[in-house]
């Protein structure tokens, strides 16, 4: 059982003006076994929330604290907090050219766990997800990222969020630019780490659609750099029909 | 007649420049002070130290180089006892040593420079190593050089690929030496040949070196260039096209840390229809005055109708104080070709790339590893010497140590 706990999270931007806050006091805590999603128009500091908790260099923390089971992961390096149980499936994934995926898989599992896994089952491992995630096996040989489609990046992700079983995992927009086969493909994979692992995700997306597949326990509204409102799945459903301008109009006259 | 001339000049970060598909256009120019002088097929050679005379560092082909730091080797008066060089050679290859007046020497090209033509003029024995005709080599043969002392000292080998030989030979320079070399390369017709020159030497050592290649009807050469070691290394090949059909890749690998100064100046002269040459030089620099230089000469003369030519340069730049100069001159004379190209690009170690692998739980000095190893990963495959590819991988690993040792000290 493990808790990520957001509290009163100020974070800002170096722009060539001086520093820009983007997120403005953020409140969340995500249990174990909880699917919480994020939405919001864009622009509202979705993706920077996502990356501050990452620990991407570009975003300075201002205030505001964030604790993996009670540990402070701020205090943290990028490698401490997907090491301590933290996994960001990134909107744009980076390309590194000459390294393999199956390298880079095996690479990355061996660092998360402290040790290398057991060849046998990991090969074994590597091959069932690829297969559940309908990739093809010649796809261990090319280079991370390089050349892959937009759709195949984010099987991509998804894969590694199934082979390294975090206990937290932010999906940052993984559902835009895919087509629907793709969506449910990639959708059958978080719910399987679901499944498998109790994994408590953050989902955060622009659009409903991919919740059809991915059931939210909470849908969190995100404006202008915080949470404006809360709820349950019905949330959802409701921005489906009345679309962001509600919570738009609001900010502007706030 | 029409020149085109194409000139690019990184310098020394973040640009890049990309003609996959150059054409005979009149009016393809470009670049930071970047005309060079004239056509390459202008530039004097001579065997003849009276007619290359010593230069100043203003040259068009000395302006990146420590000239005050080669100038022992611009002397016409050079000894032969600062390197001792030894062979391995396969059961079917033969090798010997030979005087001056032997009648194989020199017919591989023309000194270019300086050091090209003092080496020329200087030495006193050459090393012949010869592949008879239609002999397939069974094993690597290996020519050691050992830097002995600092005498200024000129050397000469000949590898002769006599028609529709196969083989592989590898060059290694060890230890510290103040060395000017000459390499003539002869590929016979039909011959397969493979070269290497790892430039591993010690700290202290000033080598410049020539390799001239010659490449016959339905040739195939693979030129690979590997700098590690060495203060100043200074590296000049070309390769000349005698037959049509003939083929050259020439790939090259360099490290530079604090104060190295790595140079590769290269020059393919099609001068004969239907060849094709490919060049890819990676480097990667780190600390402070690592110095770096490419230069890559095409020039697809009027008769080389049916050329097929790319050249390519990346660097990469892992600290801050290093410099990276990336220049392809690209000359078309003809409009009959098949392609030509040329790529250069530099750049800064990629944050994103780090963030991307920090955040799957790799520590920052493997994830450094990995990229570095990535960027040389597909150049050391083509290769195809496994003896050399897995002592390759052992270098970077060893560079690499050194770069961590800064990371984690700072």
């Amino acid at each position: 059982m493990s808790t990520l706990e957001i509290r009163d999270l100020h974070v800002s931007v170096e722009t060539k003006e001086g520093p820009k806050p983007i997120l403005r006091g953020v409140d969340l805590t995500i249990n174990s076994g909880e699917t919480h999603a994020i939405m919001g128009p864009n622009g509202s500091g979705k993706s920077t929330l996502a990356y501050s908790i990452a620990g991407h260099p570009k975003y300075t923390i201002t205030s505001g604290t964030v604790t993996l089971d009670g540990k402070d992961v701020l205090a943290m390096t990028v490698d401490e907090r997907a090491r301590a149980g933290m996994f960001l499936a990134m909107q744009y994934p980076v390309e590194v050219p000459g390294v393999s995926v199956s390298n880079f898989l095996r690479t990355a599992k061996t660092a998360i766990d402290g040790e290398a896994p057991a060849l046998r089952t990991w090969v074994k491992d590597v091959k069932g997800a690829m297969e559940n995630l309908r990739m093809d096996s010649s796809f261990a040989e090319r280079s991370v990222n390089e050349g892959f489609s937009g759709g195949e990046k984010k099987r991509h992700e998804i894969l590694q969020m199934e082979l390294l079983k975090p206990s937290i995992a932010i999906l940052d927009e993984t559902d835009s630019g895919l087509d629907v086969d793709a969506l449910r493909i990639v959708s059958e994979g978080v719910n399987r780490a679901k499944a498998n692992t109790d994994v408590g995700v953050l989902l955060i997306t622009h659009y409903t659609r991919i919740l059809r597949y991915i059931k939210p326990d909470f849908v969190h509204v995100f404006v202008d750099g915080r949470i404006a409102e809360e709820g349950g799945p019905e949330l959802a459903d409701r921005l489906e029909n009345e679309g962001y301008d509600r919570f738009l109009t609001g900010a502007a006259t706030a | 007649m029409t020149t085109t001339a194409s000139t690019t000049e990184t310098e020394p970060i973040g640009l890049s420049t990309d003609h996959t598909q150059a054409v005979q256009d009149g009016a393809h120019s470009h670049g930071v002070g970047g005309t060079p002088q004239g056509s390459r097929a202008e530039r004097i050679t001579s065997f003849d130290p009276t007619v290359i005379t010593v230069p100043t560092g203003r040259e068009e082909e000395w302006r990146f180089s420590p000239v005050p730091r080669l100038a022992p080797l611009f002397a016409a008066e050079l000894g032969s006892a600062g390197v001792r060089t030894t062979v391995v050679d396969a059961p079917e290859v033969t090798v010997e040593i030979v005087g001056r007046d032997d009648e194989r020497l020199g017919r591989a090209g023309v000194p270019g420079d300086r050091t090209a033509v003092t080496a020329w003029n200087a030495f006193a024995e050459a090393t012949v190593v010869t592949i008879p005709a239609e002999a397939v080599a069974s094993e690597v043969t290996s020519v050691r050089i050992e830097g002995l002392s600092d005498e200024p000292t000129a050397t000469h080998l000949l590898i002769q690929a006599e028609r529709h030989s196969e083989s592989v030979v590898v060059i290694d320079h060890v230890g510290s030496a103040t060395l000017t070399e000459t390499v003539e390369i002869v590929v016979e017709d039909g011959a397969h040949l493979t070269v290497v020159s790892v430039q591993d030497w010690s700290e202290g050592a000033v080598h410049a070196s020539s390799h001239r290649a010659r490449i016959g009807r339905d040739a195939k050469l693979k030129h690979v260039v590997v700098t590690f070691g060495g203060d100043v290394v200074r590296v000049t090949p070309d390769a000349e096209f005698t037959g049509t059909g003939g083929e050259v890749e020439m790939v090259g690998l360099y490290f530079a840390d604090a104060d190295q100064h790595q140079e590769h100046r290269l020059f393919v002269d099609h001068a004969v229809p239907s060849c094709k040459s490919r060049v890819t030089y990676k480097g990667a620099l780190q600390g402070e005055g690592a110095h770096t230089v490419w230069v890559g000469d095409v020039l697809i003369r009027t008769e080389a109708e049916g050329t097929d030519t790319y050249e390519l340069n990346r660097n990469l730049v892992l600290s801050d104080g290093a410099r990276a100069d990336s220049v392809p001159n690209l000359e078309i004379e003809t409009g009959l070709i098949e392609g030509a190209g040329h790529a250069s690009a530099t750049g800064r170690f990629d944050d994103e790339q780090l963030f991307y692998l920090q955040a799957r739980g790799i520590p920052e000095a493997d994830a450094r590893r990995l990229v570095v190893r990535g960027f040389f990963a597909e150049l050391i495959q083509e290769i195809g010497v496994p003896s050399v590819e897995e002592r390759l991988l052992t270098s970077i690993e060893a560079e690499l140590a050194k770069s961590m040792s800064v990371i984690e000290g700072r």
